[in-house]
């Protein structure tokens, strides 16, 4: 018996670029929706090219940042250029898709003739969602950019990091990664108002703008109180200790956090009660807050003598928060994600067997799946335009003839 | 039997009750700003976050949080004690008219209170149940404590955070809850879907720890592929491509007058880009320092320019030659011209430049949200998505601490003013 989908008979158009437009997608196709991603050779996404590649030789089909948003989609390549190809994309939209995601400039769908204002009347019950850095309208619209800048350009940098140093940037596209499950929701909803109402709309998603309820209270704070949020390492405004400690061993961290008094006296005790944590110093909240820096130092003396393992696990085990700082090679072996089957193997063409991603929840009845691997640049064209798109073999020739396919 | 409350939202006639603390409200936020009914259902007393700061005005009571007021719009509130017997019969009743429950207790709590999945799907088989735990509901860790540092630790972005010569570091505001939250209104709602197209409901288990790792890109993959550990560069950036490559770092901020700018020189389409402006503005103020050979090159140069072929010391001097222009001018400055000149420069933003944002106050972003008992508006950030039929809406400021336990208990549920009293001297509500 064929398993259920919580997206079953959905169809989404992939016109992404990067990371939101595809992330959000690929999560799509893993909810059951049938997922066409549209490239161009002439264009290619430039995660194609991103570190890490197989055997570290980049190439268009090698690498896992770019695999990372892809599996479980079609993929079929369509010169935009040329108006053979830009028909074929209008007959996808038109006969096939329920949902667009697109990442492009504001202004190239609508030179290509593929604008909402312009699909609708067609389709009123299609469903557009448009994604860029900082929306479709307003004096930025178009300034360039990548999603690299958008830590900064959305105020996380300025809060990560250390209060005299300089501020530190979260990895890669941080804002890419608030932006994508908003889209996820976004999407769905919009599928639940059409299911009921038989109508469409056009979503214009700003990277910017969602990113910004992930800092919401602090934004609220200098509007109200005129407090501007500086960064403040590892520590917590309602807990002490609260850090990342080192431990045993070359580059190796564990964070410990210690909000109530019966967390202290768990710790206190993990800790062998030494005699400084009954001194009054350290013996109240108040009192560590007040000598953070000498606590983390004692705190310190303590963890570097044990691995980073030990001394979550001897935490954790009294009820003491606590976790590794971990690395990749610690994310991979994670014995948590491992039950719960974050790392999913599948085996791609060119890249041989590794590692994809499943949404970061269980459903009971129509669970998610991971179906196939990325596609390879153009990897189903001639599935996708003989078998989906109904087209003729004469029809595709004059296609590949006149360059639409590149 | 659900109430019809109108058409016009996406998520209109759909209930949720909201049982989660601070590590699930944002996924009702999520839902109840596209029109769902969300009742925040708090313990007497209120929920234990409305001592999470800011406070309004730095006055540190509950109904003055910010923490509060921030995630929980859009949202009615009750009080009720389920781990009272009288209060599991009425959270059963309510169950009847919901579509969708949120809850964040310890994995198997609710299934002891008699209040799981299992036992509610009975009294509603529609229903859509989701938990959100630091770890999910079963494996090794499930009953560890998760607060933000250790989902952050645990999901992989510490490592990679923050000055090398210094302990890995988290984002200092926490980001773990927020990111299961909305990842949690994703699933949830791909449940409801299905819900509406078959009937039948079923249980979301949110693991935070996962959901963070969604927010991480890199560590996992470089592992994989190249058994390489990616690590903290601060301010920088360092590309590995494989153990035949030297590892380039290359600054990806700089100081500028008052704070910090984002931009990367680097090579190929991004400098192609950026630098013939950049490089024509230096020019105009004389101070091309280390980019004097290139004051002539085009798009084509720099698409060529390969910086993992650069030396340490030709990287230094161009890095160097930048910080000394933006040195010279501000924020504000250097993003005009950016914008003029098509150069991806962009400033790193505090709150204050968020709030006073030129881009963001053009959008109409932050709206107005009414605060009757303050007798005032307050300004609250907008929404995360525009939509043309269905418009994104903070209908409500957050509930106070049973606000509509009238509206709900008496007028819906049709309890009596008798005994309301009684359940709120038993502490029940």
């Amino acid at each position: 018996m064929k398993r259920r989908r919580a997206l079953e008979g959905v169809k989404i158009a992939d016109f992404g670029w990067v990371v939101t437009g595809p992330a959000a997608a690929k999560f799509g196709a893993n909810l059951g929706a049938e997922v066409i991603r549209i490239e161009s050779n002439t264009r290619p996404d430039i995660l194609r090219f991103a570190p890490p590649a197989k055997d570290g030789e980049l190439g268009m089909n090698r690498s896992a940042m770019f695999t990372l948003y892809n599996d479980s989609k079609l993929g079929i390549t369509l010169n935009m250029r040329m108006t053979q190809a830009r028909e074929v994309a209008r007959r996808m939209i038109y006969n096939w898709a329920d949902v667009i995601v697109d990442g492009l400039v504001p202004g190239v769908m609508k030179s290509w003739g593929l604008d909402y204002e312009t699909l609708k009347k067609e389709k009123p019950e299609l469903i557009h969602i448009a994604t860029t850095m900082q929306g479709q309208t307003g004096p930025y619209s178009r300034m360039p950019g990548h999603g690299q800048v958008g830590a900064q350009l959305a105020g996380f940098s300025h809060v990560t990091g250390w209060p005299d140093r300089e501020p530190a940037i979260p990895l890669q596209a941080y804002t890419d990664f608030v932006t994508f499950p908003h889209v996820v929701t976004a999407l769905i909803a919009a599928l639940i108002y059409r299911d009921r109402t038989g109508r469409g709309q056009y979503i214009d998603v700003s990277q910017f703008e969602s990113s910004l309820q992930f800092l919401a209270p602090p934004i609220m704070d200098y509007m109200i109180n005129g407090r501007v949020m500086m960064r403040m390492g590892n520590r917590s405004t309602h807990a002490a200790p609260h850090a990342v400690y080192r431990c045993l061993g070359e580059d190796r961290w564990c964070a410990i956090a210690v909000f109530t008094d019966e967390e202290w006296e768990n710790f206190s005790k993990v800790i062998g009660n030494p005699g400084w944590t009954r001194d009054p110093r350290f013996a109240t909240f108040r009192g560590r807050k007040e000598n953070e820096g000498e606590l983390n130092a004692l705190v310190e003396e303590w963890t570097v003598n044990h691995s980073a393992e030990e001394v979550m696990g001897c935490m954790q085990g009294a009820g003491v928060p606590a976790g590794v700082a971990a690395s990749g090679q610690d994310l991979v072996a994670d014995p948590q994600l491992n039950h719960r089957g974050t790392h999913v193997i599948l085996e791609h063409p060119e890249i041989g067997p590794h590692i994809y991603q499943p949404p970061p929840y269980q459903l009971s009845r129509t669970p998610a799946e991971l179906l196939m691997p990325a596609p390879c640049i153009g990897q189903h064209n001639e599935y996708i335009l003989k078998d989906v798109l109904g087209m003729s073999d004469e029809e595709v020739a004059d296609l590949i003839a006149a360059g639409g396919l590149e | 039997m659900r109430e019809q409350r109108g058409t016009e939202t996406m998520l209109g006639p759909f209930r949720v009750l909201d049982l989660t603390d601070d590590k699930g409200f944002y996924c009702g936020k999520v839902l109840g700003d596209l029109g769902a009914d969300v009742i925040k259902i708090e313990p007497p007393g209120g929920d234990p976050a409305r001592s999470i700061g800011p406070f309004y005005k730095d006055i540190s009571e509950p109904e003055k949080s910010l923490y509060w007021w921030a995630y929980n719009t859009s949202k009615r509130g009750i009080t009720l004690n389920i781990e009272t017997a009288d209060g599991q019969e009425i959270f059963k009743r309510l169950v009847k008219t919901a579509d969708v429950i949120l809850e964040s207790l310890a994995p198997g709590y609710m299934d002891k209170l008699g209040l799981g999945y299992s036992a509610l799907s009975k009294i509603n088989p529609g229903l859509v149940m989701t938990s959100i735990t630091p770890f999910g509901q079963t494996g090794p860790y499930r009953d560890w404590k998760g607060p933000d540092i250790v989902g952050c630790c645990l999901g992989g972005q510490t490592y990679v955070t923050g000055d090398a010569d210094r302990p890995p570091c988290r984002i200092s505001f926490p980001q773990a809850c927020l990111h299961g939250g909305v990842h949690a209104a994703g699933g949830t709602l791909a449940a409801l879907r299905y819900r509406e197209l078959s009937g039948e409901g079923q249980y979301v288990d949110v693991s935070l720890q996962e959901a963070f790792v969604w927010a991480l890109q890199g560590p996992i993959q470089y592992w994989d592929l190249l058994k390489h550990n990616m690590v903290r560069t601060g301010i920088s950036r360092s590309y590995y491509i494989s153990p035949r490559y030297p590892i380039r770092m290359m600054r990806f901020g700089y100081p500028c007058k008052d704070g910090h700018v984002a931009f990367m020189v680097a090579g190929g389409l991004i400098a192609a880009v950026s630098m013939p402006a950049m490089v024509g503005w230096m020019a105009e103020e004389r101070m091309l320092g280390a980019f004097e050979p290139m004051k002539d090159w085009g798009y084509d140069e720099w698409l060529m320019r390969d910086p993992i072929s650069m030396s340490r010391e030709d990287v230094d001097a161009e890095e160097d030659t930048l910080a000394r222009f933006f040195a010279t001018k501000t924020r504000a400055e250097l993003y005009e011209q950016a914008l003029k000149r098509r150069i991806i420069l962009y400033p790193s933003n505090t709150t204050e430049d968020l709030v006073e944002n030129i881009q963001l106050k053009e959008r109409k972003f932050y709206v107005e949200v009414e605060h009757p008992e303050l007798g005032q508006t307050i300004t609250y950030v907008g929404a995360p998505y525009k939509m043309t039929e269905t418009p994104w809406r903070i209908s409500s400021r957050a509930p106070h601490i049973g606000e509509h336990n009238q509206e709900i208990y008496e007028h819906e549920l049709g309890l009596s003013k008798e005994e309301m009293r009684l359940l709120k001297e038993a502490r029940v509500i």
